[in-house]
């Protein structure tokens, strides 16, 4: 069964239809990247999935379970919310990592606040605290960050504040982690460390959707992809085949345009 | 005479001081009050605090205290306030409360403004709640931001006090006045006049100094 399935997501600003009709599933340990040109509907896609905007219409389910129903009247509580949100993990084109804490504070913080509302938290703290510690430790490690745990994000490079933001991210093991174009907002020397983080987060299988506009990235790292266009699905298949062999006339014109690629 | 003069213009600084006081409990929680209504998603609110506050920056805080002092016995039998110096303070704690609330508010909306959105969609995303959001995430934020702005209108309070003085509240500067057209059996006195001046240099001086402290702690980030 598919982990993450999407029907018919809709979704208009005022006049503008961002988003019709969208449908596509993700199969767990798939990595899938979504190109498109800008205002084709990709970060508005992944803004609805982690309930940063609201859909006019469609579903979305995971793991079978659905977490969203546009025809679902009332209102969920925010306890509800909360939950149903933390399937997905989201890192930001800009971090937005929170400037008074250092890395690892940052990497922690959700973690210990949904650690307090456990009712063992009280007894348990110092063993929690510190699990929550070593966990939030091991990840900055794994982003190659361990000596700047204690930095604060002006301390640290936009790749170094995007790898915090990753392991932020990751420290909550959402089902599916979303990269809304993580090496837009940096200087194209730095885009290569952040690159190399998702690729190796790709080889240990970790369900993930990628916005991109590097294209080369999209195709060797996913394993499928999906172009938009005008807030529609235009092509979507094997990554490797969309982006090298687009069956499409409008996916080929972008792809020509994005240049590099034969 | 030293003495005496000290003693009087004591008097008067410790009426500043109280009217400085009032002022900031008063002023602060009811500037965030205010900014949050000028603020609100509902219009009618909005427009009508905006507009409260462009009339009370938009006209002088003398004429405010005047007119709240004088003007309701003009029109109601007797003057509301209680008599002599318990209702001069309270007209003049109210109109500096009132008036600077309204200021505190456009710094305060400013502070919560400024706060890019992203920072609460990252805690959203994170499943936090939205008071979690607020303390944890926005608030420190919005702290480092308002300083210098806030500190800047608290030294400016320190010396707008001396306006009470034009319903005769006997602050600082009226203390010092006083000398000069007799007073405790001096008259013509100019130096008492000056010195109150010391006082005033002497208060904003600590409190510079203070703020300085509170901006250099909150140097360990950056917004």
């Amino acid at each position: 069964m598919a982990i993450l399935e999407v029907q018919a997501l809709s979704k208009r600003f005022e006049e503008l239809e961002v988003l019709r009709q969208i449908d596509f599933s993700l199969e767990a340990g798939e990595a899938l990247s979504i190109i498109g040109s800008s205002g084709s509907g990709k970060t508005t896609l992944l803004r609805c999935l982690n309930f940063l905007e609201t859909p006019d219409a469609g579903r979305v389910l995971v793991h079978g379970e659905t977490v969203f129903d546009a025809a679902e009247t009332k209102k969920l509580s925010e306890a509800a919310l909360r939950r149903r949100r933390l399937h997905f993990g989201l890192v930001f084109q800009n971090f937005n990592l929170f400037p008074q804490y250092t890395a690892l504070e940052n990497v922690r913080l959700a973690g210990l606040l949904l650690a307090k509302e456990r009712p063992d938290f009280r007894e348990k703290r110092k063993e929690i605290v510190a699990e929550l510690n070593e966990r939030a430790m091991f990840l900055l490690t794994d982003m190659g960050l361990a000596d700047r745990a204690g930095h604060y994000p002006h301390q640290l490079s936009g790749g170094q504040q995007q790898r915090v933001a990753i392991a932020r991210a990751l420290a909550l093991e959402p089902d599916i982690l979303c990269f809304d174009e993580p090496t837009s907002a940096l200087d194209p020397e730095l885009t290569g460390e952040v690159l190399r983080v998702i690729r190796s987060l790709a080889e240990q299988r970790t369900t993930m959707i990628i916005v991109t506009h590097e294209m080369a990235f999209a195709r060797d790292v996913a394993d499928r992809a999906i172009f938009m266009d005008g807030g529609v699905i235009v092509e979507q298949g094997p990554a490797k085949e969309v982006i090298d062999h687009p069956r499409e006339e409008r996916t080929r014109q972008f792809l020509s345009r994005y240049g590099g690629l034969s | 005479m030293i003495g005496t003069v000290l003693g009087a213009l004591n008097q008067g600084f410790l009426k500043t001081l109280q009217l400085f006081g009032v002022t900031l409990l008063g002023a602060i929680p009811l500037g965030l009050l205010i900014s949050f209504g000028s603020m609100s998603k509902f219009q009618p609110l909005r427009w009508l605090t905006r507009t409260v506050v462009w009339i009370v920056r938009g006209t002088p805080l003398m004429l405010q205290l005047i007119i709240l002092y004088y003007v309701p016995g003009q029109i109601m039998d007797a003057s509301p306030w209680p008599m002599g110096e318990n209702g001069r303070f309270l007209a003049s704690a109210i109109a500096f409360i009132f008036n600077y609330a309204c200021y505190f508010s456009e710094i305060f909306r400013g502070g919560i403004e400024g706060v890019p959105k992203g920072q609460r969609e990252a805690g959203q995303v994170l499943g936090m709640t939205r008071g979690q959001i607020f303390f944890r995430v926005e608030l420190m934020q919005m702290v480092k931001r308002i300083v210098p702005p806030i500190s800047n209108e608290i030294i400016t309070l320190v010396k707008d006090t001396s306006l009470a003085r034009i319903i005769a509240y006997e602050e600082l500067i009226k203390a010092g006045y006083d000398f000069l057209k007799g007073s405790h059996g001096y008259s013509g006195l100019l130096w008492p006049l000056f010195f109150t001046g010391v006082y005033y240099l002497l208060f904003s001086g600590l409190l510079t100094i203070a703020f300085n402290k509170t901006e250099r702690r909150l140097d360990y980030f950056k917004v």
